[in-house]
């Protein structure tokens, strides 16, 4: 029976992809912590992840005609699933919902779980490798 | 390549936070820069940050995630100059008035310590994801 590397990585690949590309919406919000009007991002990671990283699929898909148009197609065929907006504590009076301390909490912590999918992947290559070389 | 956006996200960040940190050093520099014309008195100037929508710019709005930030403009502060009567300095018009500029100095350092917090926040971002992106290139050794 061959082996499928994808079933045998399981959920850890998808989730590293997921927390690659979460570091990079947490970095936005930290780069823009002064903007004006800025709204502070997000993505819902339960529900990424348990599609395996793409967005769940719109009952209704909008007709786009113009290419600035937000194509609901694109957001299901790409890996990418549509950002949410955080919901602010304390909104500042420029208009933007950028709270340092708990992007940097974000942050952190994202981090923290990378390196733990990372490490889990991993051991998952080391297990595979002792099985084709054997004990030696 | 998703992850190497971080740099450009974080590397963006910091051109905009030490743009404003340009200014507050050249605002706080001209601060007792005394002008004989309230027209040419120098006035404290304060850039604009404005969010770049990376997906705006593709034409896409699937990879809204590339995003970054950047200055549009650099406002000068529209509040007139502050007279000050000194008849003995040598730029003094007919009244005796000089015009000091509308630079406020407190306001100056708060902005300054926010952008440098700012600037080290930015920093880390970019060394923790060039620390995750080191060990995702030893994944599996």
């Amino acid at each position: 029976m061959p082996l499928n590397l994808d079933a045998y990585l399981g959920v850890h690949q998808d989730a590293l992809k997921l927390y690659a590309r979460r570091s990079a919406v947490l970095a936005n919000n930290l780069a823009n912590a002064d903007t004006p009007n800025f709204k502070a991002q997000d993505l819902d990671f339960k529900t990424l992840l348990s599609k395996g990283g793409t967005a769940p699929v719109p009952a209704t898909a909008l007709a786009t005609t113009h290419a600035l148009h937000v194509s609901t197609a694109t957001e299901q065929a790409s890996h990418e699933g549509p950002l949410k907006y955080r919901v602010p504590l304390a909104p500042s009076l420029d208009g933007n919902t950028v709270d340092p301390q708990l992007e940097q909490a974000a942050f952190a912590d994202n981090t923290v779980r990378y390196q733990a999918a990372l490490t889990f992947l991993s051991e998952k290559f080391k297990g595979l490798m002792t099985a084709i070389t054997g004990q030696q | 390549m998703s992850s190497f956006k971080v740099f450009d996200i974080a590397g963006s960040g910091l051109a905009a936070q030490s743009v404003r940190l340009n200014t507050v050093a050249s605002n706080l520099a001209n601060a007792d820069s005394v002008s004989g014309d309230p027209a040419t008195a120098y006035k404290a100037r304060h850039p604009v940050f404005q969010a770049v929508h990376a997906a705006l710019r593709a034409g896409s709005y699937a990879t809204q995630s590339g995003a970054a930030v950047r200055v549009s403009g650099i406002l000068e502060n529209s509040a007139p100059p502050m007279v000050r009567h000194d008849p003995g300095n040598p730029l003094a018009d007919d009244q005796g008035n000089v015009y000091a500029p509308n630079v406020n100095v407190i306001e100056e350092m708060t902005d300054m310590i926010s952008a440098s917090r700012a600037y080290q926040n930015d920093v880390e971002v970019m060394s923790t994801a060039k620390d995750l992106m080191l060990a995702t290139l030893k994944l599996g050794q």
